[in-house]
């Protein structure tokens, strides 16, 4: 491991400020993501895995009242203090870039492909012509196995398959080689057979370019064969995180305990993530002590307060009692 | 949906209060609302609340300006015309016809488009085939143009008018109203009072009606300015209300003759015209977001 | 493509269809259609003669298809007033509409699109402020008052336009915004709404993501999305406004076929009203039909 990380977010806290109060929807988390390393976010949706990658971005929606805190340096520099000029024109595309959830709805349905997937190299001045650029778009497309790219270029998003688009978006991301990638659930809305090749190919990426990737999911099985290291949300904050296989073997959470069993394994009946038993806390009015303490098997007395980071061994943190008790 | 126990909840269960069950006094338009109770005050009160006779002549006192100008007196507040009627007398006066006008064209299109809405959207099939073409045929002809041909053939007055206006405006009930009933007919309730056994006209009245109410309601506010709009452009050309009768539109008609001698002619009405448009919309606007946030694109 | 061409031109053909028949039961309902047709002052010998023409003897629906016949082949009548025949009348007059027509609907977008872009923008903001008011005011006022006061401020007050004729661009300026002003309002409306759901869509943000300039989002990819649904009412704005055109003619003395159907009812010129509502009301339905071909060529998902 080099000695700056990538992408270092410290204390990281995304409020949404509205008409009927402030929702934190991420509330001072902190985590590391190296070269050529896989970050694994994992929770419930609306634990605010999403939030954290468009803060990291600050594409924030436009009018949902946001407001980032905190620091997200990448190669040391921070991005917070950046204007929104120099976001779009220095960051997003050349230094980090976004693989969204749904493929369906994440290409402009009146513009073609080649239009879509050509632009970025053309803002980022690594060609100048048009015509440069579609070269550039076609060995992009080919770069993320789209057969015959050349006639496709010519395609609109709507003449393309589920997997198809993943890959279209996938191409303009990467379009501009970025340091950071982020992939918000880059495979939830696909077949199965389709996820896993949209998971090999990010992996054959990170191999050709040592490209940090963070892979948000809800899903824990689907980050075991990608992921380096694993942070759990839950309700906003980071309450687990270790290496992948610290986090499987050992996990100490109970939320991390039940989303682990959650996952189906051969020769075991499949337990779906419903098993836990109630709703995550509304993110307008957080409990004081620890955020899964309410639907906790094992709560204690000394849950109502927060619990304080411990260091399991090997950079296995968890925030619980149980763990910090032993 | 299983239909295991006795439909009991036959009474419509999630019919939306009355308005003025749910009427908010909090946030609402009370200017638009004064100016339309005012419009309301002069279109009853008449000829009694007129300073002067709105027909009267009085050569001697023509092209009188408003009051604050300097030729201006208190007797004609907003000035005279051509032919020294005082110009504020005959907006009363016109606030009459604009109101019975909207009265009548407004009650007519909205009953006839309602019912038509509703046995399209209620019933289906041909029937709904039927008065769609219908409604898009009358649609293929601009509404003014309908109503210049139908000036031609008829006297023009105030019952010409209103027949135009109902002739122009029933589809726009006809459209909406069935859109409403044929989302209303799947609801459960109104399944549930099919099972039960009720005639199509209970169902008609008990549960369909009452449910459309809140929409017809914000429906005919909206056409109350254009309404007046329409009756005004009739009048204004000369086929609408006939003199001795008087309306803004045919006030407008008369000071365009005077335009460069007296600016108050044509600027009072309209703004008399806009005022009352203008109110009406905002009180129909407030009104939609009152009784149905959802549907704000009516 | 073709199935949806020969549905929109089948449909068309039926709406005309019932223009026709609206306007022929309108022509009859007064009783006594030959009186409507004629001058007071007619001879006995003409009235005859009209009667033997349109077939007063035979039933109603045979009646109608004479009308019908006869209008198919371009014969209205005979325009008393102007002594020529009705059809060549309202031709001769339909340009100076369209082309008003156009002028306005080109002043209600040039007004319309950076208003109603600029309000989803910056929502909230002054822009947007000013885009509700022009938008309130629009639909409260007739477009003949909006008319009679540009006369009153720019020709009477300023003396910058002249009030009446249509002798060269400086004519169409004062009738066109006055005739524009009424679908500024819906239009902007339409634009913003469009604008405010694009921008906040998935692939607004995908293309944001990849740093997209700002300026090339909103008005390159944003705007060509919020664009398609003003496209599909455009034929009913640009239908409007020839209905319109009968109202803002008149005030602007404008030699167009909105004027002339509007004198002709004055005169009772009836051949002339009968042929230019017909006319009118064919264009109002291909106009619509126009608007729905180009919609499939905007919007590639519809395009086979």
């Amino acid at each position: 491991m080099s000695a700056t990380p990538l992408l270092q977010v410290e204390n990281l806290q995304t409020h949404l400020h509205l008409r009927r109060g402030v929702v934190k929807a991420v509330d001072g988390i902190s985590f590391e993501v190296n070269e050529g390393e896989t970050l694994g976010i994992v929770g419930e949706s609306g634990s605010g895995k999403t939030m954290t990658c468009l803060s990291i971005l600050q594409l924030l929606p436009i009018h949902g009242g946001g407001k980032i805190a905190g620091s997200v340096r990448l190669d040391g520099e921070e991005l917070l203090q950046l204007g929104e000029e120099e976001m779009a024109r220095r960051v997003r595309g050349p230094k980090v870039a976004m693989i969204s959830q749904d493929p369906m709805t994440s290409l402009n349905p009146v513009f073609t492909v080649g239009d879509q997937v050509s632009r970025p190299f053309l803002y980022h001045k690594l060609v100048k012509t048009v015509r440069d650029a579609m070269v550039a778009a076609a060995a992009g497309l080919r770069r993320v196995r789209i057969p015959s790219p050349e006639r496709r270029l010519k395609s609109y998003p709507h003449q393309f398959s589920g997997g198809m688009r993943q890959r279209v978006v996938t191409a303009m991301a990467i379009a501009c080689s970025p340091r950071l990638l982020i992939a918000d659930e880059p495979t939830t809305a696909l077949d199965v057979t389709i996820q896993v090749q949209i998971m090999s190919l990010l992996r054959s990426i990170q191999n050709d370019s040592k490209v940090g990737i963070i892979l948000i999911t809800h899903d824990l099985s689907i980050v075991a064969g990608l992921c380096h290291r694993i942070a759990v949300m839950y309700a906003g904050r980071i309450i687990e995180t270790g290496k992948v296989r610290d986090i499987y073997r050992n996990a100490q959470h109970p939320y991390t305990q039940a989303l682990l069993d959650a996952i189906p394994h051969l020769g075991r009946k499949r337990r779906r993530l419903a098993a836990i038993p109630g709703q995550p806390p509304n993110l307008m009015d957080l409990p004081n002590g620890c955020r899964f303490a309410p639907r906790c098997p094992r709560r204690m007395a000394v849950c109502d307060e927060y619990p304080p980071a411990t260091d399991v061994g090997g950079g296995h943190t968890v925030n619980c009692w149980l763990a910090a008790k032993q | 949906m299983s239909v295991t126990s006795a439909p009991t909840p036959v009474t419509a269960a999630d019919a939306p209060l009355p308005f003025f069950v749910r009427f908010r006094l909090k946030g609402a338009p009370w200017i638009p609302i004064l100016i339309l109770v005012l419009v309301l005050i002069a279109a009853v009160g008449g000829e009694g609340l007129t300073p002067h006779d709105p027909n009267g002549l009085n050569l001697g006192a023509a092209f009188k300006p408003p009051f604050w100008q300097a030729a201006g007196t208190y007797d004609y507040l907003l000035g005279t015309d051509n032919l020294g009627r005082d110009v504020l007398s005959r907006i009363i006066a016109g606030a009459r016809v604009s109101a019975i006008v909207a009265l009548y064209a407004i009650a007519f299109s909205g009953a006839i488009g309602t019912m038509l809405g509703i046995i399209a959207g209620y019933f289906g099939g041909i029937i709904d085939t039927t008065i769609i073409r219908i409604a898009e045929i009358k649609m293929a002809i601009p509404g003014l143009a309908l109503a210049l041909i139908f000036s031609a053939t008829m006297d023009p007055g105030l019952s010409t008018v209103v027949i135009v206006i109902v002739l122009t405006y029933w589809t726009w009930y006809c459209r909406i109203i069935r859109s409403e009933v044929l989302s209303l007919r799947e609801r459960d309730y109104v399944s549930f009072a099919k099972v039960a056994g009720c005639g199509s006209i209970t169902i008609f009245f008990r549960h369909l009606l009452p449910n459309i109410f809140n929409t017809l309601l914000v429906l005919m506010t909206l056409q109350v300015g254009q309404v007046i709009i329409f009756e005004a452009s009739l009048s204004f050309l000369g086929l609408g209300i006939q003199a001795p009768d008087t309306s803004w539109g045919l006030m407008l008609s008369d000071a365009r003759q005077y335009i460069t001698y007296a600016w108050w002619g044509i600027t009072m009405p309209g703004i008399a015209i806009m005022l009352t448009c203008l109110s009406s919309n905002l009180v129909g606007d407030w009104l939609r977001d009152l009784l149905d946030p959802k549907r704000r694109q009516l | 493509m073709k199935a949806i061409f020969a549905k929109g031109l089948l449909n068309a053909a039926i709406s005309i269809l019932g223009a026709s028949l609206i306007i022929f039961v309108i022509s009859r309902l007064s009783g006594d259609p030959v009186s409507l047709m004629l001058p007071m002052e007619a001879p006995q010998s003409a009235i005859d003669a009209l009667k033997q023409e349109l077939g007063l003897d035979r039933p109603l629906w045979e009646q109608y298809f004479i009308f019908l016949w006869k209008a198919l082949q371009g014969d209205f009548g005979q325009s008393y007033r102007w002594q020529m025949p009705a059809l060549a009348l309202v031709f001769e007059r339909l340009p100076a509409t369209i082309y008003l027509a156009t002028a306005a609907f080109a002043f209600s977008l040039v007004l319309a699109i950076p208003l109603g872009v600029l309000s989803a923008v910056y929502r909230g903001s002054w822009i947007d402020q000013i885009g509700r008011i022009i938008a309130m005011l629009g639909q409260a006022v007739p477009s003949f008052w909006v008319g009679l006061i540009l006369i009153l401020v720019f020709a009477v007050g300023l003396q910058w336009l002249p009030a009446f004729g249509a002798d060269g661009v400086q004519h169409v300026i004062l009738p066109a915004i006055a005739l524009g002003w009424y679908p500024v309002a819906a239009q902007t409306r339409i634009i913003r709404s469009g604008m405010l759901e694009v921008l906040d869509s998935d692939y607004i943000r995908m293309g944001r993501s990849v740093g997209t300039p700002e300026r090339l989002l909103v008005w390159k990819y944003a705007f060509r999305n919020a664009l398609l649904p003003l496209v599909t009412i455009m034929g009913v704005y640009f239908a409007s406004m020839l209905s319109g055109a009968f109202v803002v003619e008149t005030v602007f003395a404008w030699p167009g076929l909105g004027r002339t159907v509007v004198e002709a009812v004055f005169s009772r010129d009836y051949p002339v009203v009968q042929a230019g509502v017909l006319v009118t009301s064919i264009l109002f339905v291909l106009s619509n039909f126009l608007v729905d071909l180009s919609y499939s060529i905007i919007d590639p998902r519809i395009r086979l």
